[in-house]
């Protein structure tokens, strides 16, 4: 693997139309709620309303605590699971009915466990061989194997494609997982933490494989992860959700170095992070808030040091910050249209008029609610 | 075996002050010599932990890291011998400096203790606290329950009354409330389960605790939390915490020393913010360059590369070798000892610096801690809530 050609690209290829898009997905899942007699079927809101695109060319970062949802957007993007409400599109055009061979050629899954993800009865070679028979009918199977492997980094690829998987470590097994997918020669990739069932010496080497594909084949990938620094090291864009709704999504850098949601400020704050020059200081407290009946209004306030009298109430909109930088908060909405946005509890038109500049890059302190932030843990 | 200045001489003499920085310079209240670990018996034995010295001092955190399969917690749960079969101790010594807030100081050479004895240590002055928080609590009891039989056992003079008063005190120390104790583990969150734990860890007040990844399996902000609540406590209790994590980065913050372990050895031992600006051996070099950067420039990262040896079929010589950049021949035929460098306080186990090749300039940066003309010495990052 060349190393010097593998500087994330900060360029954003701007293909005519993403190569798949979810429109305003919602996902619902039906739980027991309760104890005992009492207990019924409750509903539980795993993503609402969630809107995503991947570029050809691009990664996007998906990041979030677990129970945020973002593996439930992997699965509604690979249509494991249907939307409740929502569309998927595949080059703009509607995405097909149920999962057609035609929707899974270009769409694949990597998953997060590498242990549990291959088969254990079988050779490498045979994981590789299924894809390329069932979607492509190869002619020359040992050619097409030898080269996917060598793609991943396995080489020689005879050694490894008769390897059973447990004669592999965790990171060849992932990439054995990888080449699995490329075997289809998707368009997409949905990679659910690719890399937090591996050992930390062994993670960068697998998100360079990544980059690569980006780079050399103009994939799409989607990057779903816990961990935000990996995502700024591997994404082009980073999407941060917090209880099944996007709250900030912007280029990678941007969204660490001048975060504009305090949920995004808040794991910022928490992240192991060495270089910090002041020991750290959490920007908030608490835990996530149970999906059941999840909070009104902003689904953060009970936790945001910043939260006012109308997040309580009102779902803030999709604000605007700069150019591919938006954040779901109503600090970044001007006091005046916060009162007309209460009126009709729409999300005032996005033309930008809304978006107030701060100089400081904080939060602006007008109208700020002294409440302090109550915990919820419960269990 | 060079040992160094790796068994400083316990001074009775220097008052503890359970608190003191990373400057001040604690007793030792935990001692680890030569300690060797195999699983298995004979030819198959395999060795998860060789030949590890390691001094914990009273009032600091001593962070362990390493990878999965590095001997990390094998080393920690040997040092309390509460290793399963097939773990045995081969060799070594464990030496447990108590100093009990009232009593006498007594040292406890813990790899013969009796059961007896053990059992006397173990929980009251070394408390352990396991990465999963749902394999130790016991499911069908409440927290109540859970609290009430440790109390019984251990503190046989309080009354009822007074033990469901230590456990509500004890939880309130974590960040919970009384109505917790009511609970079952299933009825509560990751991160209050593992408070719950903390909780009783420290329901006896220990001199030692072994944090075997205590928040690995939480989100970063519960993580950071509990962090904080421990350190807090630190300062407070005056415990002393061996902190075992593969989060390298993360041990930087919180911890006084490091202590970095590959393939069973300690290959590097220094105070956290030398070997964070300063790495002298190439595992750990190439460890810190597997986090990418908060800040800063986007730039590419080569992590390091291979994986991780298998304990049954180590390479020969030094266990990094095949991983290490400045590999040389020596290091393929011989394995290095822990020797201790030329800055105080610091050992690595590197044929570079054994004083016969010149040594990479990735591996002979200026350590902050070390007066050097012309660098500032900077302190240690302290792990503090600063506001609450």
């Amino acid at each position: 693997m060349s190393v010097a050609a593998r500087a994330p690209s900060t360029t954003t290829s701007v293909a005519a139309e993403p190569a798949l898009e979810g429109r305003n997905l919602t996902k619902y899942f039906s739980v027991k709620g309760g104890h005992g007699i009492f207990a019924r079927r409750a509903r539980l809101c795993a993503v609402e309303d969630f809107s995503i695109a991947l570029s050809a060319g691009t990664v996007t970062g998906l990041v979030g605590e677990s129970g945020s949802g973002k593996t439930t957007v992997a699965r509604l993007l690979a249509k494991v699971i249907r939307p409740d409400l929502g569309e998927l599109f595949i080059d703009g055009e509607p995405a097909p009915r149920g999962r057609p061979r035609f929707y899974t050629a270009q769409v694949q899954m990597v998953l997060q466990d590498p242990f549990s993800s291959l088969n254990p009865v079988y050779r490498v070679r045979h994981d590789l061989v299924r894809p390329l028979r069932i979607h492509h009918g190869a002619t020359d199977i040992d050619a097409a194997v030898s080269d996917l492997l060598r793609r991943v980094a396995l080489e020689p690829p005879e050694r490894f494609a008769n390897k059973f998987p447990h004669e592999l470590s965790g990171g060849q097994r992932q990439r054995v997982a990888i080449a699995r997918a490329l075997a289809v020669r998707p368009r997409v990739l949905l990679a659910d933490e690719p890399v937090s069932m591996l050992d930390v010496s062994v993670r960068l080497g697998l998100l360079n494989l990544l980059a690569d594909l980006r780079d050399r084949d103009q994939l799409a990938i989607l990057y779903v992860t816990h961990d935000i620094g990996s995502a700024r090291y591997l994404a082009d864009t980073i999407m941060v959700m917090y209880a099944g709704k996007l709250v900030e999504s912007a280029p990678s850098a941007t969204l660490t170095d001048s975060p504009a949601h305090p949920y995004t400020q808040l794991l910022l704050s928490a992240a192991p992070d060495p270089d910090r020059a002041e020991p750290p200081s959490l920007a908030g407290s608490g835990a996530p808030p149970s999906l059941i009946s999840p909070p009104s209004g902003c689904r953060f306030h009970p936790r945001c040091p910043h939260a006012m009298e109308i997040c309580r109430r009102e779902v803030p909109p999709d604000v605007p910050i700069s150019s591919g930088h938006v954040a779901a908060c109503w600090l970044h909405v001007d006091p005046a249209q916060r009162r007309a946005g209460s009126n009709g509890g729409e999300a005032p038109p996005e033309d930008g008029a809304q978006h107030r500049p701060d100089p400081a890059g904080g939060p602006p302190d007008r109208e700020h609610d002294p409440m302090s932030s109550t915990i919820h843990e419960e269990g | 075996m060079t040992l160094g200045n790796a068994h400083p001489t316990p001074n009775a003499e220097v008052p503890a002050d359970p608190a003191a920085g990373s400057a001040g310079v604690a007793d030792p209240v935990l001692e680890i010599r030569g300690l060797c670990v195999d699983y298995g018996l004979g030819d198959e034995a395999v060795h998860p932990v060789v030949d590890c010295d390691l001094v914990l001092r009273r009032g600091h955190v001593l962070g362990l890291a390493g990878e999965s399969g590095s001997g990390k917690s094998t080393l920690a749960m040997a040092t309390i011998r509460l290793l399963r079969w097939p773990g045995v101790i081969t060799a070594g010594e464990v030496l447990f400096h108590s100093k009990p807030a009232s009593g006498e100081r007594r040292t406890v050479d813990v790899l013969s203790a009796g059961e007896e004895e053990l059992r006397s240590l173990r929980w009251s002055e070394i408390s352990v606290v396991p990465q999963s928080a749902l394999n130790s609590l016991n499911p069908v009891a409440t927290t109540r329950a859970q609290f009430d039989d440790l109390l019984r056992v251990h503190r046989r003079n309080l009354s009822a009354a007074e033990r469901v008063d230590r456990a509500v005190e004890l939880l309130e120390m974590v960040g919970l409330t009384a109505d917790r104790l009511r609970s079952y583990p299933h009825e509560l969150s990751g991160g209050q389960r593992q408070r719950v734990m903390i909780a009783m860890a420290l329901a006896l007040d220990p001199q030692v605790m072994i944090l075997d990844e205590p928040t690995t399996a939480l989100d970063v902000v519960t993580q950071r939390e509990i962090l904080e609540e421990l350190m807090s406590l630190r300062d407070r209790l005056g415990f002393a915490a061996l902190f075992i994590t593969h989060d390298l980065s993360l041990l930087i913050e919180l911890a006084d020393e490091i202590a970095v372990m590959y393939a069973g050895r300690i290959v590097e031992r220094a105070p956290a913010v030398s070997l964070f600006r300063a790495p002298r051996m190439p595992y750990t070099h190439g460890l810190l360059h597997c986090f990418p950067p908060m800040h800063g420039e986007r730039a590419a990262m080569e992590g390091i590369p291979g994986s991780p040896p298998d304990l049954r079929a180590l390479p020969h010589g030094c266990a990094f070798h095949p991983r290490c950049p400045w590999a040389m021949e020596r290091c393929r035929s011989e394995t290095p000892t822990l020797v201790s460098l030329a800055e105080s306080g610091r050992t690595a186990a590197c044929w570079l610096h054994a004083g016969d090749v010149s040594v990479p300039q990735d591996l002979d940066l200026p350590d902050p801690l070390q007066p050097a003309p012309g660098a500032m010495g900077a302190a240690a990052p302290k792990f503090r809530r600063s506001s609450r």
